[in-house]
């Protein structure tokens, strides 16, 4: 808790992504899976990144860790994290950088744990590895961080198996900020949850933010917890940003066609029931132009005849 | 049974008898080694009535037994008791060992993977041509048949020219499409939908459920919606009934029931739906309290009431509101699950661990 909390929206950002694209390579055909990417995240932001499966966006989580592995490569652009370019970090570098500057949850991360050593042993091993405390003194750290989740120290003696999915995130949760991160990456870190569960686990993340002042990037497919977390957000499609702003502003007033359609595949839970049209099957966007400001601090990808390639009339069938 | 799938006249909606009915449903596994008497109850006294050309959605989180319903109604799995009836028979009774293939014409189902349930080695003609076969309606010939196989994708909404794809050629939502026209070959009465959203891109989900909705409105096709999504259930259901540890505990008309829920598990499940615009709603004491009075209820608001008597001994059923909604809450005093199946629920943190739980838990991982 020694670092104090920002207010988010900092000029000195943790996190500077420029052009960043990443090809998939093979031996006969190549395929970009993200494209001239570029974003920065402020110290204490929550930055949201938006999209469907195969729209890239775990590749950019792994790119920033330095996790890619063949046949993907890194093409062009750069990621500099506080002043330091990611892509040229020797290997001894990396591993500092690795949980403890930038910690990731992945995707189903409950099952990531090892399910023959207790929590315990798992969380003191980050300590003794990372940060090279003394055994006790790792174990006493342990109970704390899962104090901090809100799991009693006592289960710190038990197998993953003996918890539930829900607590076993928390757990995973915690090992994340173990060493205080300034970001933490969340790649749809509810996703296996029931509801119920995900409201308490993002409300957990929410408190752990504002009490450690840690960045996030905060990456799901479900637009409604995208709103409620992230201070600002952007849209992938493709490989490519169709849409960028204020978290707040995209959910009032999405402006990109695609933003629309995510939009409108949750039905709201209060007021009347009206029709909603999601995006038709088939419906593609092809060379998606750069982004331009459509008001200030929302940028789109614009869309039209000339500007971008997209069957309006399929989309005005949408509307049928 | 006698319309065509083209036609888009209505079925009788005025009689009495319901598209589907179960009563009294139960269904316990056995755990444990060979020789173990121990059994897991996964449904217990499960009472639904389908209408005729209406949408009932089954929520509920994983674990309470959604999908065990879905499989005894599918007979994909046999129920340790109760009646299930169609059209007033009782299927159970008349094909005792196995689904017939007069029930399978009745009634259908649509599975939440449409990447598994579509064999890759066979053009999307195949299917929709096997069912049509199987059932005795592909209209005698060749011509014929094929009219109806483009009669029916055009139905699902997608192009005729698809028949020959296969099916990794399609979109998820496509193969949901193929998927939802080869239930509808057989021209049934009813459709159990398992999660039929939940694996694809949410942007082309509601395009399915929007079919589903037309189906309905055209066809007259009863559904059973399950789903862990109250949203769309909303979006789609006429009614709503919420499972919670094999029992139901709450139905009525979606919209009533979602605004008004009157069970502490529906209003638990109702408060924990993400909505950008109720943001910053969550409240760690109240979330405690309603997780409290889920758990070991002890009052209920019914108590007192001289014309709904309360019962700690049967799922006495109140009735809430206005009677026209048809919206019922099980009494809080019923507390059957001290011993029934484990839920998500049981082992959380905010709730004091229980040694039950934890055998719970194990049963169902």
């Amino acid at each position: 808790m020694t670092i104090s909390q920002v207010s988010f929206g900092s000029h000195e950002p943790v996190l500077d992504v420029k052009d960043l694209t990443v090809k998939y390579i093979g031996d006969t055909r190549s395929t970009t899976a993200v494209d001239r990417v570029s974003f920065s995240i402020g110290t204490g932001e929550v930055f949201g990144l938006a999209g469907e499966s195969g729209c890239g966006k775990s590749t950019i989580a792994n790119s920033i860790m330095r996790l890619l592995k063949d046949p993907a490569k890194i093409a062009g652009g750069s990621i500099s994290f506080g002043g330091k370019d990611v892509l040229a970090m020797s290997p001894e570098e990396l591993r500092r950088f690795r949980w403890q500057d930038v910690a990731m949850v992945f995707q189903s991360a409950m099952n990531s744990l090892n399910p023959v050593l207790t929590i315990g042993e798992q969380i003191v091993d980050i300590f003794t590895t990372h940060a090279g405390y003394p055994r006790r003194e790792s174990l006493r750290r342990a109970g704390e961080l899962l104090e901090l989740v809100r799991i009693d120290p006592a289960r710190l003696k038990s197998y993953p198996h003996q918890l539930s999915g829900g607590m076993r995130q928390r757990a995973v949760i915690a090992m994340a900020v173990a060493l205080k991160p300034s970001l933490l990456i969340l790649d749809e870190p509810t996703t296996a949850l029931d509801v119920v569960v995900q409201q308490e686990i993002m409300a957990q993340i929410k408190e752990l933010q504002r009490e450690l002042g840690f960045s996030v990037l905060f990456i799901t497919h479900d637009m409604s917890l995208m709103v409620e977390l992230s201070h600002r957000m952007a849209v992938m499609y493709g490989g490519r940003i169709v849409e960028t702003a204020k978290a707040q502003d995209v959910y009032a007033t999405p402006r990109h066609p695609y933003t629309q359609a995510l939009m409108g595949a949750f039905p709201p839970l209060t007021g009347p029931r009206v029709p909603l049209t999601g995006l038709p099957d088939g419906v593609k966007f092809r060379d998606i132009p750069d982004l331009s400001e459509a008001a200030p601090g929302h940028f789109v990808a614009p869309v039209g005849p000339d500007a971008s390639a997209v069957d309006t009339a399929l989309l005005e069938g949408a509307a049928r | 049974m006698s319309h065509s799938v083209l036609s888009s006249s209505r079925p009788d909606i005025s009689t009495k008898i319901p598209a589907l009915e179960i009563r009294g449903l139960a269904k316990s596994f056995p755990t444990g080694g060979l020789f173990s008497r121990e059994s897991v109850r996964a449904l217990h006294g499960v009472d639904l009535t389908i209408g005729r050309g209406e949408i009932v959605a089954l929520v509920g989180e994983s674990g309470s037994g959604k999908s065990t319903l879905a499989r005894c109604v599918a007979r994909l799995e046999r129920p340790s008791s109760g009646e299930i009836l169609i059209d007033g028979v009782d299927v159970l009774k008349r094909d005792r060992f196995q689904a017939s293939r007069a029930f399978r014409s009745q009634l259908q189902m649509v599975f939440q993977d449409p990447f598994g349930s579509l064999n890759p080695a066979h053009r999307i003609e195949h299917f929709l041509q096997r069912s049509l076969a199987i059932h005795g309606k592909g209209g005698g010939s060749g011509e014929e048949t094929q009219r109806r196989l483009e009669g029916l994708m055009t139905t699902v909404g997608l192009q005729a020219d698809m028949l020959n794809s296969y099916p990794h050629e399609l979109s998820g939502g496509q193969r949901q499409r193929v998927a939802i026209a080869r239930a509808l070959a057989v021209e049934p009465q009813v459709i159990l939908a398992d999660e039929p959203t939940s694996m694809l891109d949410v942007s082309v989900r509601i395009g399915v459920l929007n079919l589903m909705r037309k189906l309905r409105d055209e066809q007259g096709i009863s559904m059973l919606y399950i789903t862990h999504d109250l949203a769309s259930a909303r979006y789609l259901a006429d009614r709503t009934a919420v499972m919670f540890a094999g029992e139901l505990v709450e139905e009525g008309e979606s919209l009533d029931l979602l605004a008004n829920p009157a069970h502490p598990y529906t209003q638990l499940l109702v408060s924990a739906v993400p909505d950008p615009a109720r943001a910053g709603s969550y409240d760690p004491v109240r979330r405690a309290e309603l997780r409290q009075a889920v758990m070991a209820s002890t009052k209920c608001e019914f108590e007192g009431d001289p014309n709904q008597a309360c019962s700690a001994e049967a799922p006495v059923r109140h009735l809430v509101g206005d009677p026209e909604d048809r919206h019922w809450v099980r009494c809080h005093l019923y507390q059957p699950w001290a011993a029934a199946a484990g839920h998500a629920l049981a082992g959380e943190p905010t709730q004091p661990s229980r040694p039950a739980s934890n055998a719970q838990e194990e049963a169902s991982a």
